[in-house]
């Protein structure tokens, strides 16, 4: 564990304490059931954010060279794969599943240990499933909206697929645990640093961010689960009272094609 | 006979004008790729562009993306059911104020243009049709995935108009929803007009923030 057990105790703490505090208010959205609660968490996270992760990130955006970082993208890109492969299989996505084992093969050995993405490249693209996702596949209802604490928006189905994500994750398993938890730590720094840009954009186009994320977050959840979202257009004629359109949104069939 | 002759041929020369006259109507997707290709382009040839100056951006922004936008249809799907409870000025002021906030936000994602392409999925819609999706993708520097970037249009009488846009899964319009509905409960529609004036005071007095290099 990166976290040992006294500073989870502490965290816990702190972040109970400031769920407590913030469950007087209640917006009202269906979704959103615990607002009060994930509102605090969403702050706490805010915090641990701005205090220490953004800052960690950009000092490792802008102090190693490009290549350096996509090489550590690109390797645990690589480890991933496996648990996204094993996702897409049992979604039932065996085209997807196939390229994804092909990709860690690739990658493995002719991309060096997965430093280089030749996969990509090969006409192989990346994808990204987890457990969640198969759940929401299988049918599973993603239940009410959820702030955890570091980890951020969930939902109810979501956090209960965590634990298979966990065990599901190859570099939990590396030894000895100090490279484990560096590993981790680079992980997560790196992954902070792909998305400090659309951090600065969601800061700059929210009214309330917390709501924002919430609203977004929800829509990206079903989009991945559905692959491209092509099934579920808003139709915002109904509600509206706007007068319906001659012709629903057509969506093309054909696939994307890899460059 | 030879009137029916004469009755076909006056059809078939009706047919090819009219035929003639819709394809001089750009198609969605033509015109999709067209404005991001030029915004693209243009951003990555303009050093004062990446350096974050606004002035040029927003100027960008206005010349080449607002025409193909319908600002009002989008902010009245956004503001929903409260839309009919506006009055013309209260409508007005609403346009203007969501379009400003969202002027913003793109100039500051083109702002961050380097050295992304653009990818798009073969488009396949009824000629009929006046309400369609037009799929692409961003291509980021390797190792990164995609950021999928969809617009809906609407065939109007000037022309197809962009009303909503989806950047990574979620629709424009439907993730501010649920903010409009919440500061319309609040404040009513004034409230929520003063709430992005005072949001866009804010942006209009922070710097863009600029791609790295």
């Amino acid at each position: 564990m990166i976290f040992n057990k006294r500073v989870i105790r502490l965290v816990l703490a702190a972040a109970v304490a400031a769920a407590i505090s913030g469950c007087s208010s209640t917006g009202g959205n269906p979704k959103d059931p615990y607002e009060g609660f994930n509102r605090a968490m969403f702050s706490f996270n805010d915090t641990v954010d701005r205090v220490a992760l953004k800052p960690a990130a950009t000092v490792y955006r802008d102090a190693l060279p490009s290549f350096v970082q996509t090489g550590i993208g690109n390797f645990f890109g690589n480890i991933g794969d496996v648990w996204t492969a094993v996702n897409n299989l049992l979604q039932g996505k065996v085209e997807d599943g196939m390229s994804d084992v092909a990709r860690v093969a690739l990658n493995s050995t002719f991309g060096l240990l997965g430093l280089i993405d030749v996969a990509s490249d090969a006409g192989l693209p990346k994808h990204r499933e987890d457990f969640g996702q198969t759940l929401g596949r299988w049918g599973g209802e993603p239940g009410p909206y959820v702030v955890l604490p570091f980890l951020g928006s969930s939902t109810v189905r979501d956090t209960f697929a965590l634990p298979a994500d966990f065990f599901g994750d190859p570099w939990g398993y590396k030894d000895p645990v100090s490279v484990r938890n560096i590993g981790r730590g680079v992980r997560v720094i790196d992954n902070r640093a792909s998305v400090l840009e659309a951090g600065d954009l969601v800061e700059e186009a929210a009214l309330d961010k917390y709501e924002f994320v919430r609203d977004a977050y929800l829509q990206r959840r079903q989009n991945q689960i559905d692959d491209d979202g092509d099934q579920r257009v808003p139709n915002y004629d109904r509600e509206s009272g706007v007068k319906p359109q001659e012709g629903k949104p057509i969506a093309s069939s054909a696939e994307l094609t890899n460059r | 006979m030879k009137t029916l002759n004469r009755l076909f041929a006056a059809f078939f020369i009706f047919a090819a004008l009219f035929a003639g006259h819709a394809s001089a109507q750009e198609a969605p997707d033509a015109l999709i790729k067209r404005i991001s290709q030029d915004v693209l382009d243009s951003a990555k040839a303009d050093r004062a562009i990446q350096a974050g100056n606004q002035k040029r951006i927003q100027k960008l922004v206005e010349t080449k993306i607002l025409p193909h936008v319908d600002f009002q249809r989008m902010t009245s799907l956004a503001a929903g059911r409260y839309w009919h409870d506006a009055t013309p000025a209260q409508k007005q002021r609403l346009t203007k104020e969501f379009r400003d906030l969202l002027v913003h936000t793109y100039s500051g994602a083109i702002a961050q243009i380097k050295d992304q392409t653009l990818q798009f999925r073969p488009f396949r819609a009824s000629p009929s049709a006046t309400d369609v999706i037009v799929y692409s993708q961003v291509l980021q520097t390797r190792g990164r995935e995609p950021i999928q970037l969809n617009y809906r249009l609407e065939k109007q009488a000037s022309g197809w108009k962009v009303y909503d846009i989806n950047v990574l899964g979620a629709w424009l319009v439907q993730t501010y929803k649920g903010t409009f509905a919440t500061e319309i409960g609040k404040g009513g529609i004034d409230g929520l007009i003063r709430t992005l004036a005072d949001k866009n005071r804010t942006l209009a007095a922070t710097p863009i923030k600029k791609a790295r290099s």
